[in-house]
């Protein structure tokens, strides 16, 4: 590996990423800067980078305010849960349409993924009305359903797409070994499925996450999760720069970490077909 | 023999999750069709009568609807190409040895971990305002007038901040395909001298048309459907999109038939774009 | 990841524990995100001691997202809420519908007739009180005392228009970044056009005549909406078709405005030392007029309210009777400081020597909440209430779409002839298609 071109090529490289990632992160960098300022400081000009009388108390108040591991604990429900559910249904479904394919599969992927098209507003008033009626409203269970149906389709692609990479024979050859079809998926298919079912599930625990129509206005209190959070720090009368930056940070905070953690399964996991 | 054991099966398992989506789309479609027959405010409950396709002319007739329209287009588009062109670049760039590469990627996609909300309210007030903005700062060290992006270039603004959140989606798709290329096959064209202009032509990009048409398609449902940025900004005069003015007849004005109308409007659209997507590029997600 | 996993389930555990029922009742209560109610969240245990029974669950949002939610529970009947926070726009047009509970249970020592008479008048159909205040506000011109007396000039007590203009001019200094107004631009129901609604008041336009037609064809329109696009070209600040109040706050307070025409409220924090840079030079002025016998200001009440059909509404009124009686008026003093009371509800907090030495713009406040008159906002007859919006279920969505109209004229898009004809022609079709306009 190690070539006579690559010292200099590298060096270059790495500058540039670095100056492009570090570009990319800066408004999140940012905030979280911006959340150790005093609100008179948050929009001084010039702006303040490093130098400035660091202080935490954006998150006393936050902490003070809001119950943040209520918070937490129901984006964490919510966005696991409801992936989880997903995983459930899409993984027959997935395996089906991969190694028994229909004349219809390609359409019914198709009108799977179309399902997505609804803008969610149009849709509020009978969901809330059925929510109101089946006695849903700001409960986890009810956004659970929601956020399962809103995330299905895009499971189903994924896993389909990661399931068609895995060679048919390898099965064939377990059925001729007269392996049942539970054997099969367990023994044979879940292990080389699991990159591209982790992956999927990250991608969705994200989507799930950072969901912030259905979830905000199907609850209240009980139920309501981070995105609730920040519509409580979001353009009040007075300033609350410094105060919303505190609140965000603390709201990617553990996406942030769960994508630090992750990242390695996100990358060998979302091939969509491109192994080949 | 065995197949038709297996395609029982393959119908038995693709079933449950069909019939819930069936459910799913029917169920809220069938009263929103429902309700974009009927004159039918929020806040003038008990009044609700037939009034045909009365709904559906006053949508389409709207000065804002077409101007929403291109909006959208414009979005997804504008959207579309900086993610695929970006993305593209930043994989390659990525795909190099560089130090330091799990944290430079981390950086790099941080932004899709990003709330649409946050990231509209930390972007209007701490980036583009144009005065007390970072980017207005900036063009005042250097001696130019700051933009009044909101004011000036409305849509371009969303289409920053929209891409910013999307361009790292695309980016870790396309590196893992550019990964899965064979490290032989790299090393072969190193050995032979091919300049990298004609690799990346015949080698590399053949082999992201699939993974390119992947982030086109989600990327495409995604961007449909915007919203928070245009609304947390207070663009939606000039850059409003379908979504945006479905919300407008739907939480604004209360009108549930006029948003019914609106939301069936804009599935119709969505589906002939969908249709016209597949027919494009679905060559490359065959087989 | 299996430590991730247990710390999930951990949460969990948490969650499901802490949220099983209790046997006492449980107010759900909706309020917005501004300073004067998370303050009273503070304060719950003074009214959950006087009330063991009663448990209180707080739901603070952004003001948007909260009218939203609550507007569609409202009308939904979901019973998410148990107490609502709302404004004089909404109680007129619910209480009509039937949605709130006439508030007749707020005990004997509430003394309803200490509110002050506006907020009461705006918060009442046929006599009878829907909705508790629990601040109120209006509008005034707050300005720097030092780049006046910089200018020459000196601010009366109730300024004209041109007097305004005049001084904004005077006090531009571009080059430091000094402008001599800030004003409302960006679009909104709530936010440019509040502003733009009032003001026209005081320039003799009204948004309908008696049989609601729309009035953006008059003259006295075109005088408001040119005067106002003028006067941010000549002395504004860049950037004024996006600032709403909170924009214009941070601009005021890091000291970039001569002169903000806005809410009363923001008194209390331009004088704030913590927040503002130009604490010590504030001076408070009447909103402005043209000789024509309105002034442009408005008025607003933040209100609590109980929805019909509520199955605790006993206990909602003990709260609402609570967070706008006197009592609590002195419990955040005590606490707090007199600066920091819920200001704009009670005569008798005008009279308190204590409050109006806390409070420098107290009389102010007070002259522009008596002046303004909800019930007859302008100078000729409307079918309305409202100073600064119209009280019809039609109007968020209306003064929005005006609201963008205006903001793209400020922000050069199109004429101030364009921008009018086109706020007819949209209102004319809004108009039309409810019914208003047969």
């Amino acid at each position: 590996m190690a070539r006579a071109v690559s010292v200099r090529r590298r060096t270059i490289a790495t500058a540039a990423a670095w100056l492009i990632g570090f570009l990319i992160f800066f408004p999140i960098l940012w905030t979280i800067i911006t959340s150790f300022k005093t609100e008179l400081e948050a929009f001084s000009t010039p702006p303040k980078f490093l130098f400035f009388e660091w202080t935490t108390e954006n998150y006393g108040i936050v902490q003070e305010r809001s119950n943040y591991l209520r918070f937490v604990s129901n984006s964490l429900i919510l966005s696991i849960g409801s992936t989880l559910v997903a995983l459930l249904f899409a993984i027959p479904a997935a395996w089906a349409m991969a190694f028994a394919p229909a004349k219809r599969t390609k359409d019914l992927l198709m009108w799977m993924l179309s399902t997505k098209m609804m803008p969610p507003v149009g849709a509020l008033i009978p969901v809330y009305l059925i929510f109101r009626d089946m006695g849903l409203l700001d409960s986890r269970g009810g956004l659970i359903a929601v956020l399962f149906l809103m995330n299905l389709p895009i499971i189903v692609w994924m896993l389909y797409t990661y399931f068609k990479e895995i060679p048919g024979e390898i099965l064939e050859a377990a059925r001729m070994d007269g392996a049942s079809l539970w054997k099969e998926l367990v023994y044979v298919l879940a292990p080389m499925a699991v990159p591209g079912i982790a992956s999927t599930l990250l991608l969705n625990v994200i989507l799930a996450w950072n969901e912030a129509f259905w979830t905000l206005n199907l609850t209240t209190s009980a139920a309501a999760p981070l995105t609730a959070f920040i519509a409580s720090y979001s353009s009040p009368e007075g300033l609350f720069w410094a105060k919303l930056s505190a609140a965000s940070t603390m709201a990617i905070a553990p996406i942030l970490v769960l994508g630090w953690f992750a990242q390695k399964q996100l990358v060998r996991g979302l091939t969509f077909g491109a192994v080949k | 023999m065995a197949t038709q054991q297996t395609r029982l099966l393959g119908k038995l398992a693709v079933a449950p999750s069909v019939i819930v989506l069936f459910l799913w789309m029917i169920v809220p479609l069938a009263l929103t069709i429902y309700f974009s027959l009927l004159r039918y405010n929020l806040l003038d409950p008990g009044n609700e009568s037939f009034v045909g396709f009365f709904n559906y002319e006053y949508f389409l007739s709207d000065p804002a609807f077409f101007a929403a329209i291109g909006n959208s287009l414009k979005l997804v588009f504008a959207v579309l190409a900086i993610s695929i062109v970006g993305g593209t670049l930043l994989a390659l760039l990525l795909d190099q040895a560089i130090v330091g590469r799990n944290i430079v990627r981390l950086m790099v996609i941080a932004p899709f971990f990003i709330m649409p909300t946050v990231s509209a309210l930390v972007w209007k007030n701490m980036f583009m305002h144009p005065v007390s903005g970072l980017f207005a700062w900036l063009m005042k060290s250097v001696g130019l007038e700051p933009i009044d992006w909101f004011a000036q270039y409305p849509l371009t603004a969303v289409i920053i901040m929209v891409a910013w959140q999307w361009l790292p989606f695309a980016t870790l798709i396309l590196l893992t395909a550019i990964q899965s290329l064979d490290e032989e096959q790299k090393e072969a064209a190193e050995m032979d001298g091919t300049p990298p202009i004609s690799y990346f032509y015949y080698i590399v990009l053949p082999h992201l048309a699939r993974p390119i048409t992947v982030v086109i398609l989600i990327e495409t449902i995604f961007l449909l459907n915007v919203f928070a940025e245009i609304y947390v900004t207070g663009s939606g005069g000039p850059a409003g999109n379908l979504p945006y003015l479905v919300y407008f007849q739907g939480l604004l004005n209360f009108d549930v038939g006029g948003a019914s109308a609106g939301g069936i409007v804009a599935v119709v659209l969505a589906n002939i774009v969908a249709f016209f997507l597949i027919r494009m590029i679905g060559r490359n997600l065959e087989g | 990841m299996k430590a991730f996993l247990t710390g999930i389930l951990g949460a969990v555990t948490v969650a499901a524990l802490s949220t099983s029922a209790l046997a006492e009742t449980r107010l759900t209560i909706a309020t917005v995100n501004n300073g004067d109610m998370v303050r009273m969240q503070g304060m719950t245990e003074d009214f959950t001691k006087a009330n063991p029974d009663i448990t209180l669950e707080w739901v603070t949002l952004e003001e948007n997202v909260l009218r939203q939610k609550v507007t569609t529970d409202i009308a939904t009947k979901g019973g998410q809420f148990d107490v609502l926070t709302i404004g004089t726009y909404e109680v007129p047009i619910w209480a009509k519908k039937g949605w709130l509970v006439p508030l007749d249970g707020l005990g004997a020592d509430y003394d309803v007739d200490d509110l002050l008479p506006a907020i009461r008048g705006g918060l009442s159909l046929e006599g009878k009180l829907y909705a508790a205040p629990f601040y109120g506000e209006s509008s005034m011109v707050m300005y720097r005392t030092d780049l006046m007396e910089k200018a020459g000039l000196k601010m009366p007590d109730a300024p004209s228009w041109e007097f305004i203009a005049d001084a904004a001019k005077k006090m531009t200094d571009k080059a430091s970044e000094t402008y001599g107004v800030c004003l409302r631009g960006k679009a909104g129901w709530g936010e440019n056009m509040a502003f733009l609604t009032a003001t026209s008041n005081s320039f003799g336009a009204r948004w309908f005549d008696e049989s609601w037609k729309p009035q953006f064809d008059q003259p006295e329109w075109k005088n408001t909406l040119t005067f106002y696009l003028n006067l941010l070209k000549d002395a504004g600040p860049p950037g004024a078709s996006s600032n709403g109040f909170n924009e214009n706050l941070a601009l005021f307070n890091s000291g970039k405005c001569g002169m903000w025409i806005d809410a009363t409220v923001a008194a209390s924090f331009v004088t704030n030392p913590k927040d503002s840079k130009v604490a010590d030079k504030v001076g408070f002025a009447l909103a402005p007029d043209n000789g024509l016998g309105k002034r442009g200001n408005w008025l607003w009440a933040w209100s609590l309210a109980v929805p019909a059909g509520s199955q605790k509404a006993e206990a909602a009124q003990k709260f609402v009777a609570w967070a706008t009686s006197k009592h609590y008026i002195d419990l955040v003093a005590a606490k707090e400081g007199w600066a920091n009371v819920p200001p704009g509800t009670r005569t008798s907090l005008y009279k308190n020597p204590e409050y109006l030495k806390a409070a420098p713009f107290a009389q102010m406040t007070l002259s522009s909440i008596n002046s303004a008159d909800p019930t007859k906002p302008t100078v000729k007859p409307v079918p309305y209430v409202g100073v600064q919006f119209v009280a019809i279920p039609e109007f968020q969505g209306i003064g929005t779409m005006v609201g963008q109209i205006f903001s793209a004229a400020l922000a050069g898009e199109k004429s101030a002839d364009d921008a009018l004809a086109e706020a007819q022609s949209a209102t004319t079709r809004e108009m039309t298609k409810a019914g208003y306009i047969k």
